[in-house]
């Protein structure tokens, strides 16, 4: 059972008091923007087998949504972080670093 | 290829069955082949057997990384079925129903097709009125389905709770022709068919990158070396992300855990196949008496071929309720596949941004009914750069705008 710590209530909440989120960080493009950024932001998908970062919701818990960084061969959880991060916190990238050598993730690592 | 036949078991019965030849030849990997297929599932050595059937290719090789169909056509449940909602989608379901219908003697090769009938209750009235409408669509694309009152599903299926408490049964769209195979001997059989025409399959042979110059795809790397290629279909459902990172290009799909169970063998209890998709379970009986049950997907993204407890639950639940007689039986084993998930519930069979490769992907939860149509419009596609069946599945079509949705049909799109 997937169990993620939530940075808003600091609850450890296994994953049926969760609900998935999908890919984070994603980039919003609005009026203007190229087919290509439409295209991006709208359909393709992260899709990697190892290290991911992701949105998800404490549903049935405090209710708020947060990021977690996590392995999606192993279910090896790097950590939790807050909704309002526009990138995944350093101490997490070094901790990813450390497990998973030679890891990528579009831009960052 | 010596046939099998009735005379072949007695001739073999009397020489204590020393001439039967091994199915599939063991292949060394050439320098290069005209067509790579990744992925020896259902939908890759399809696709190869069509290539050499219907357009004359036969220098092939189909790489796998594990063994022959050990992916998701070896561990799905087996519905097969075309009564879905979309045009494109009716003429490619309904194209590999009907292939299935005359493929074990296609194949010489017994598949067990078995169109028992395929019934998906309708348990509220949104539902009774979504399938009426797909049984509108249906007649209209030519594919045999009608809505049924409650009396007829409690007829064909006498083991059903058509009365439960929190979602009685309304009615149910039938499929009389949809059914079940079986699954490895789907594989099995094209397999045996294209070594046959000379092809190699080559298992333990993983593909770890994609090679190209000015564009063009130029072969591939393996565990056994480089191979070359003419063109590279690229057909391994949820590991699609992992390879179109290798050939350079994003994918509309994410990979999830699908996972499914079957118990302890019974009797004969029930002769068609019913899905239950507003509380996420359907139930088949298998030819061994097993009760062969899965559910809705798992919700994130997994590589793990595991999936969650929770989910099971819930099938189970949904499952007893139903079908009250089952409450009792034991579970003999559960598993899990790794299933590529579009976001409009619709494949991609379609070129790619690298020239000379060519992507069949994205048939998530439902892919082992659209084998025979799948390798057949995706054969046609890799020769002549087109095809009917295949065009409006183009990676394109989100880009623009030009979605199959599925996902409002049914929530357990199997
Ligand atoms: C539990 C479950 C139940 C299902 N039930 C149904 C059902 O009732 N009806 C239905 O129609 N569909 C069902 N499906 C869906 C169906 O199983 C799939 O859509 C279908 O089998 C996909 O076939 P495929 O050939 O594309 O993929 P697979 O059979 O998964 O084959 C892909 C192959 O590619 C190989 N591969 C991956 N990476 C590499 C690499 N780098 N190099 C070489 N080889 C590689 C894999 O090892 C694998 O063997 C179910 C799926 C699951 C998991
Ligand atoms: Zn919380």
């Amino acid at each position: 059972m997937l169990i993620l710590q939530c940075p808003c209530c600091g609850v450890d909440a296994d994953e049926t008091e969760l609900s998935p989120g999908g890919e984070a960080h994603l980039k919003r493009y609005g009026p203007g923007s190229s087919e290509d950024d439409f295209e991006g932001y709208l359909f393709m998908r992260e899709n990697p087998k190892g290290v991911h970062f992701e949105r998800w919701r404490h549903a049935h818990g405090c209710g708020k949504w947060f990021h977690a960084a996590r392995c999606t061969v192993t279910l090896e959880v790097f950590g939790t972080y807050p909704a309002q991060s526009y990138a995944p916190p350093q101490d997490i990238l070094d901790r990813i670093a450390a497990r998973r050598p030679g890891w990528r993730w579009r831009e960052f690592a | 290829m010596k046939r099998y036949s009735a005379f072949a078991i007695a001739r073999e019965a009397l020489r204590g069955h020393t001439g039967w030849d091994r199915a599939w030849a063991r292949a060394e990997p050439k320098a290069a082949y005209d067509v790579i297929i990744v992925g020896a599932g259902g939908h890759g050595l399809a696709t190869a057997y069509y290539l050499g059937r219907n357009h004359g290719i036969r220098n092939v090789a189909i790489l796998e990384k594990g063994w022959l169909g050990g992916g998701n056509t070896g561990r799905n449940t087996t519905i097969i079925r075309s009564n879905y909602l979309q045009d494109p989608s009716a003429a490619i379901y309904e194209k590999s129903r009907s292939l299935y219908e005359t493929l074990s003697q296609e194949l010489n090769y017994n598949v067990m097709f078995s169109p028992r009938g395929v019934m998906m209750l309708a348990q509220t009235h949104h539902e009774v009125r979504g399938y009426q409408r797909t049984a509108h669509a249906n007649a209209l694309q030519g594919v045999a389905t009608e809505f049924i009152a409650p009396a007829k599903v409690k007829e064909l299926c006498p083991i059903i709770n058509i009365d439960g408490p929190r979602y009685p049964v309304l009615g149910a769209l039938w499929q009389p022709r949809g059914g079940t195979a079986r699954h490895d001997a789907v594989a099995w059989g094209y397999a045996r068919a294209c070594s046959d025409m000379g092809m190699h399959v080559l298992q333990k042979t993983e593909v770890t990158g994609v090679r190209s110059e000015n564009g063009q795809v130029t072969g591939v790397e393996t565990n056994r070396g480089f191979i070359g290629c003419g063109k590279l279909g690229i057909v391994v459902a949820g590991h699609s992300g992992v390879l179109a990172d290798m050939a350079g290009f994003r994918l509309p799909i994410e990979s999830v855990a699908l996972q499914a169970l079957v118990s302890e063998p019974i009797k004969p209890c029930m002769d068609v196949v019913v899905m239950a998709n507003t509380v996420h379970g359907y139930m088949s009986q298998s030819d061994k008496g097993e009760m062969v049950i899965g559910g809705g997907a798992d919700g994130y993204n997994n590589y793990t071929q595991r999936g969650s407890f929770h989910h099971i639950e819930e099938t189970v639940r949904a499952l007893i309720e139903t079908f009250p007689m089952i409450s009792r039986l034991k579970m003999l084993r559960q598993w899990g596949g790794i299933v590529d998930m579009t976001g409009d519930r619709s494949p991609i069979i379609s070129k790619t941004p690298l020239g000379g490769c060519f992507i069949n992907c994205g048939w998530g939860t439902g892919g082992f009914k659209a084998i025979p149509g799948s390798g057949w419009a995706m054969a046609e596609l890799m020769v002549k750069g087109a095809s009917p069946l295949a065009d409006d599945f183009s990676l394109g079509r989100f880009r623009e705008g030009r979605f199959i949705d599925e996902s409002v049909a049914a929530g357990v799109a199997h």
